[in-house]
């Protein structure tokens, strides 16, 4: 499964710019509060998090070193 | 569309006004909407108005003759842009893109000298907005003048590839940063590091991989960081 932005539904007032500036469909409003929808249609932009006013929306990176040079650096 | 009284009460330009002013304030001002990417403000082109966003989000930002892009500042509900250039006459200062569907309200400079006239109050509305501006705008400028912020994410960068080896930790448990965390770390703005992340992956240092950093030629990160061994 993708990793998909994470919502911290506490900090979400349920503005809807996020939902308005992601073009997968990875944004659904259930509530008055944003859900991520699972989808392998998200690229990772990160816009939703850009635009959030309120922090709510976090697209956490996880930081590695490729693989193939940790064996052979040159 | 009509203007309508409470969207303009939040913008900032008209806060504190009465709702009879803001009656007779709503004749200075149009209502303009754009499509997502839609460019709303070109730079250095004559300057048509200052908008305030009502609905949506909009991207300021500036393009290099490379055609590198800095952005300097994102603008939401109850914010504004294309100020300045309303008040000296001048050209649009940078350019602006909707990230959205947005609508504006926009007032030309013609009108924004009426209002000053009629409304001596708007004035003061004007220097707060514009301080507020300036604030963010002089931040800005220490950091992308003063400050390695590029060598600052690569060091960081390398210290977390390091420090938590993937085969050290189960997925779930390795840490992870967002954009606004590394941003927080090297005490830089969330738009530099995008810019920086960029600059790093031209260089062959490290892959945007989706979710993932990842670092492709840790000799050329740690060139980039300072630090050679």
């Amino acid at each position: 499964m993708f990793e998909m932005p994470i919502i911290n539904r506490e900090l979400c007032n349920g503005c809807g710019l996020c939902l308005s500036v992601c073009e997968c469909g990875a944004l659904a409003i259930v509530g008055n509060i944003i859900r991520i929808v699972d989808t392998d249609e998200c690229g990772y932009c990160t816009e939703c998090e850009a635009v959030c006013p309120t922090g709510a929306i976090q697209c956490p990176y996880e930081i590695v070193i490729e693989e193939s040079y940790e064996i052979n650096p040159e | 569309m009509a203007i309508e009284i409470e969207l303009l009460k939040s913008v900032p330009y008209f806060s504190g006004l009465h709702p009879p002013e803001l009656e007779a304030i709503k004749r200075h001002v149009f209502e303009q909407s754009a499509e997502r990417n839609d460019m709303i403000v070109l730079e250095d082109e004559p300057a048509e108005a200052v908008y305030c966003v009502v609905s949506g989000a909009v991207k300021v930002f500036k393009t290099s003759v490379e055609g590198k892009e800095q952005i300097l500042c994102i603008i939401r509900p109850g914010e504004s842009f294309n100020d300045v250039s309303v008040f000296d006459a001048g050209p649009n200062p940078a350019s602006a893109i909707a990230m959205t569907p947005v609508t504006l309200y926009g007032i030309t400079r013609a009108a924004m000298e009426a209002l000053l006239r009629e409304y001596p109050a708007i004035a003061n509305n004007v220097i707060k907005v514009l301080s507020k501006k300036v604030r963010h705008f002089v931040s800005l400028v220490e950091d992308l003048s003063f400050r390695h912020v590029t060598s600052r994410i690569a060091k960081l960068l390398l210290e977390y590839a390091t420090n938590h080896a993937v085969q050290d930790e189960e997925p779930q448990a390795r840490p992870k940063l967002t954009q606004q965390e590394m941003a927080a770390m090297v005490g830089t703005a969330r738009e530099v590091v995008g810019r920086s992340l960029k600059a790093l992956e031209e260089s062959g240092a490290i892959r945007m991989d989706r979710h993932r950093i990842v670092i492709t030629n840790k000799k050329v990160l740690e060139e980039a960081s300072g630090v050679t061994e």
